[in-house]
């Protein structure tokens, strides 16, 4: 049999080599993508991102027991850099998961991002597909948790959850991480340290003073103690209300509309990327090309045009 | 396409010391590995769970508690139950010797006790992962 097959019989296993598949790019994973790409499209995909030790994971742990309460599969897809220098990854946001059933309800996957710099590894998104034509009905992503841009959290995912700690300083700080405008619902976790009651208070005026139009989306502030799983009910609530507004407002598929599009033209870019270059090896001289540039008698811009011109030609 | 080792790391037991686990983590990590560290008090079902599903191909275990003989067939009687015996068993800690040729006898791929350097333990995984042998067909 086939992993494939055993795949589509439920086996994790199975679901863990293709897993490996697609994020070692293994020759074919393209032709497999496509094809667990038409069982997926089911699956809810809730991003969490934030500064790093905010508690994510442990968050992440308190919403796997609430999915699990009203009987949902959850999926979990946790991101931690790989070393520049090494190439080796620490991947440690497992220790934070507790004990969970062994029927296959949860399902636990550490990805390293593998130079990859938006916050998530760029084989999440697939990997995601993957756990979603599994079946999972829920698949929570947590990013590096770098506190900087993480822009591919928002291609990936229906939902944004930013988490943020009285440590990680004041609202003007969350703003310039770019945090604000990604966030759907915002949680400052940590509320059992000082400073949380304040940053939640500042983070509402600044929400506030963001002029919006009537009917928009109130980005929710919720403080939370993680390791207690105090107000982790409320989150997991607030998460359900945003699914149920944008699904209202027809957010929701423009929003997946988008991401597809977003999809296609990455596929697209690569591919005749991939080409272009390769297709310049061996008829390039790029030494005497660099000599000419360096001695001014010509320059990178022109070089590429015109290299540019010879491949549109032969193609 | 690449290949990285990704290695699951986990102590079983009650012993609560992880610093020579985390410094084996490291190691691993700086020799280009993907470590999947998770954490203490791992029962045996925890730990085989975790190896399938980061798809590891190696599991590392640390035991310092005196528990090696019950905790190790344990976790390959797991592996066994689990169909997953491919999947390389290593381990460190106090160890006498006889109980390290007993427990190598069984199915414990090797047993390093506490004054081996990280580098031995390094070459012996690149080497386990490369005898590795598969048929699996994908699609
Ligand atoms: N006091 C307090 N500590 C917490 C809370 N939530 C999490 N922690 C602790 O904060 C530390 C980091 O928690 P994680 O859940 O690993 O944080 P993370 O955001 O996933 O961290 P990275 O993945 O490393 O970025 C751990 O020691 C947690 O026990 C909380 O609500 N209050
Ligand atoms: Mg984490």
């Amino acid at each position: 049999m086939t992993t494939l097959e055993k795949f589509y019989q439920g086996d994790i296993r199975a679901l863990s080599r293709i897993i490996s598949f697609i994020e070692n790019r293994t020759s074919g994973y393209r032709d497999l993508l496509g094809r667990l790409y038409e069982k997926a499209g089911r699956a809810l995909r809730i991003g969490l991102t934030g500064p790093p030790g905010g508690g994510k994971s442990t968050l992440v742990n308190g919403l796997i027991h609430e999915y699990l309460k009203i009987s949902q599969k959850v999926g979990v897809i946790a991101v931690d850099p790989t070393s520049p220098f090494t190439g080796g990854a620490l991947l440690g946001d497992r220790v934070r998961m507790n004990e969970f059933p062994a029927g296959g309800e949860v399902y636990f996957r550490s990805m390293a991002t593998r130079g990859a710099s938006g916050g998530l590894a760029s084989a999440t998104g697939n990997v995601a597909v993957a756990m979603d034509a599994f079946g999972f009905d829920v698949i929570l992503i947590e990013t590096v948790g770098v506190g900087q841009v993480e822009l591919d959290i928002i291609d990936t995912c229906d939902v944004v959850v930013v988490v943020i700690v009285p440590e990680s300083g004041d609202a003007v700080q969350t703003m310039k991480a770019g945090l604000m405008e990604i966030a759907d619902i915002f949680v400052v976790n940590k509320a059992d340290r000082p400073g949380a009651e304040k940053l939640a208070i500042n983070l509402k005026q600044t929400i506030q003073t963001k002029k919006k139009k009537d009917g928009d989306w109130n980005i929710p502030i919720i403080q939370t103690v993680a390791i207690n799983k105090k107000n982790v009910d409320l989150l997991f609530d607030k998460i359900n209300e945003y699914i149920a507004f944008i699904k209202d407002n027809s957010i929701f598929f423009a929003h997946r509309r988008q991401q597809i599009r977003k999809k296609i033209l990455n596929i697209l870019s690569n591919r005749f990327r991939i080409e272009f270059i390769s297709g310049l090896e061996g008829k390039v001289d790029f030494d005497q090309i660099i000599d000419d540039i360096l001695k001014g008698k010509t320059n990178p811009y022109k070089v590429s045009e015109e290299m540019y011109q010879q491949f549109k030609k032969i193609s | 396409m690449t290949r990285k080792i990704r290695v699951l790391l986990a102590k079983p037991g009650l012993d609560g010391h992880d610093r020579g686990i985390k410094v084996i983590a490291a190691a691993f990590r700086d020799a280009g590995m993907e470590v999947i560290y998770s954490g203490l008090r791992q029962t045996p079902q925890m730990i085989v769970d975790a190896a399938i599903q980061e798809d590891v191909d190696a599991i590392g275990i640390s035991i310092l508690s005196g528990a090696h003989m019950t905790l190790f067939p344990a976790i390959l009687e797991e592996m066994k139950n689990r169909k997953v015996n491919d999947i390389i068993l290593f381990g460190g800690g106090i160890i006498p010797d006889e109980d390290k040729e007993e427990l190598e006898k069984m199915g414990v791929a090797k047993i390093f006790t506490p004054g081996a350097p990280t580098e031995e333990a390094i070459e012996f995984l690149r080497q386990a992962v490369e005898k590795k042998k598969s048929d699996e067909k994908i699609m």
